[in-house]
């Protein structure tokens, strides 16, 4: 673990474990994230992510283990800190016939110090929708709404839950460079995302979870050494075709390539070396073991 | 506290602005009582004893239906689409919330109660209302009652798409041997044994002291008990089943 930088850290989550019944949703994770800091939540679906950011809402009390966001215990609900946190849940609903300023005005009327209005809307982009309503807009506009009502309180903290999906590529880059500007001002992000570009552009810190615990932890290009220390490996052989090798011990690969090259008197073409894309990294952690379920006993 | 009355209001007109914003719910939701009124005045036209019996017992169904079919609706829907996970995460106090969307639907009951009274009093001969006090109180605790009954049976509707069949289902048969329609005196004894459980008949049976007979709230004690166990009964169940959230995710 990084651990802070600067102060007490935004987020600390130790041990944490959640049962529903004989099912172990969350089965003792600990993580911190630093104030200012953006850090990325990755699983696959039913990994238990979207419970642990429920915890750290306060939507959802934790079985044991204790989690503290911005100093305060999220399972106290208390008011002081949900004026100072900003969520976008993974799904949720709007009125049908508020308009997307209207929205904005009234769900500002909630904090103590709320951004303009106009000025979050232009942020996410629905400056020719200020006037329309939420039952008309779009999957993708709806998700902007969504962004700006997270945003309009002008929180130090918030969670992004799969923010980007039914996006289009134009609607994505736009969402990312609002959490890039996001984490200029120094607020602190916890996303949680299948798009593991999106975790590799956006977060300073990943952690993958599969089967409710943490499997890796790092920096989106630290984990790549770290989790796989395999390297692979691209040539072209002997018979002038394009051959593909994955190593744990790329020296002597390497070592012997190049022996066989300068044997043949040949140069060897095409070499490519490159560590494991993040995607491969979550791909080899998340395959799935076919171990039995806790929820079938 | 005066943050938290304050919000309730703010949610309150937010509400208001939203209902009106759809005109033709707006006129089914309100002018339905006046639509049974007229209908059931032109068939009982010239019989005085009917009248007396019709404007009350629609005045009550109105407080049925503008608290807990409304409620009972609106508490699905916005619980499906995650409006209400959405509030929840935000620093409106959940009081404020619930008591906005409250607000709208006592709002939308004291319209409809107007409109019952004011052709009760051109149409039907009911000339001026024999005790106010007792029609307020009625129809404060009333509306409370159905309000609170609303709520908690919500949480027993599954999903949106079934809230019409599961609402009706309760809706039609109450107001049917309640005595919204015909006096519950003249229904055959098995209907005035259920009739005498239901709130709606002891709420209808306040009304026609109030606005018809001239009985006192003294006279009608027993039936304001039955309407306040109702309201603490409601109450209980509203808040202990409550959910923020669709229970299909």
């Amino acid at each position: 673990m990084m651990g802070g930088v600067a102060g007490e850290s935004a987020i600390e989550v130790r041990d944490l474990r959640k049962t529903y019944g004989s099912l172990e949703a969350v089965r003792g994770i600990s993580f911190s994230v630093a104030r200012g800091e953006v850090f990325g939540l990755l699983g696959p679906n039913g990994a238990g992510k979207t419970t642990t950011v429920e915890i750290l809402e306060g939507y959802r009390t934790a079985s044991t283990g204790t989690v503290s966001v911005l100093g305060f215990d999220p399972a106290q609900r208390q008011r002081a800190l949900r004026e100072r946190v900003g969520i976008v849940l993974q799904q949720t609903g709007i009125y049908r016939n508020i308009r997307v300023r209207e929205a904005l005005i009234h769900f500002g009327g909630f904090y103590p110090k709320p951004r303009d209005p106009d000025e979050v809307i232009a942020l996410v982009g629905l400056q020719e929708k200020a006037d329309a309503t939420a039952g008309t807009l779009s999957g993708g506009q709806l998700r902007r709404l969504d962004l700006a009502l997270a945003l309009i309180g002008d929180p130090e903290l918030i969670f992004l839950d799969e923010p980007t999906t039914g996006f289009d590529p134009a609607a994505r880059r736009a969402a990312w460079d609002v959490v890039r500007s996001l984490r200029d001002l120094g607020k602190t992000i916890l996303l949680t995302t299948h798009y593991l570009d999106e975790a590799q552009e956006l977060a300073d810190r990943v952690a993958i979870i599969k089967g409710g615990t943490i499997v890796a932890e790092g920096a989106p290009r630290e984990l790549g050494v770290g989790h796989a220390s395999r390297v692979r490996v691209s040539y072209r052989d002997a018979l002038g075709e394009q051959v593909e090798q994955v190593t744990d011990d790329p020296t002597s690969l390497l070592y012997q390539l190049a022996g066989d090259a300068l044997d043949r008197g040949e140069r060897l073409e095409d070499l490519e070396v490159s560590r494991p894309t993040l995607e491969e990294v979550y791909l080899e952690l998340t395959a799935d073991v076919q171990e039995p379920e806790v929820a079938d006993v | 506290m005066s943050d938290t009355l304050a919000l309730t209001f703010r949610q309150y007109r937010l509400e208001r602005r939203l209902f009106w914003r759809n005109p033709s719910a707006a006129f089914f939701n309100l002018g339905l009582p006046l639509l049974f009124l007229i209908a059931f005045g032109v068939i009982f036209h010239g019989n005085e004893k009917e009248l007396h019996v019709i404007v009350p017992g629609i005045a009550g169904m109105s407080v049925m239906s503008g608290t807990f079919v409304a409620l009972g609706h609106n508490m699905v829907a916005l619980r499906e689409q995650g409006v209400l996970k959405r509030m929840r995460g935000t620093p409106l106090p959940s009081g404020a919330y619930l008591g906005g969307l409250a607000l709208n639907a006592v709002a939308n009951t004291v319209i409809q109660i107007l409109f019952v009274l004011i052709a009760g009093r051109l149409l039907f001969g009911i000339d001026s209302i024999k005790d106010v006090p007792e029609l307020v109180v009625f129809l404060v605790l009333g509306v409370a009652c159905f309000s609170a009954l609303g709520v908690a049976f919500a949480h027993v509707i599954p999903n949106s798409e079934s809230a019409p069949a599961y609402i009706n289902a309760v809706f039609l048969p109450v107001i049917l041997v309640s005595g919204v329609f015909y006096d519950s005196a003249d229904a055959p004894s098995f209907i005035k044994d259920i009739a005498q459980i239901l709130p709606l008949t002891h709420l209808i049976d306040g009304l026609t002291g109030a606005l018809v007979k001239g009985t006192t709230l003294g006279d009608n004690a027993g039936h304001l008990a039955v309407v306040a166990v109702w309201t603490v009964f409601g109450t209980f169940f509203a808040i202990r089943g409550f959910t923020w959230e669709s229970r299909r995710s």
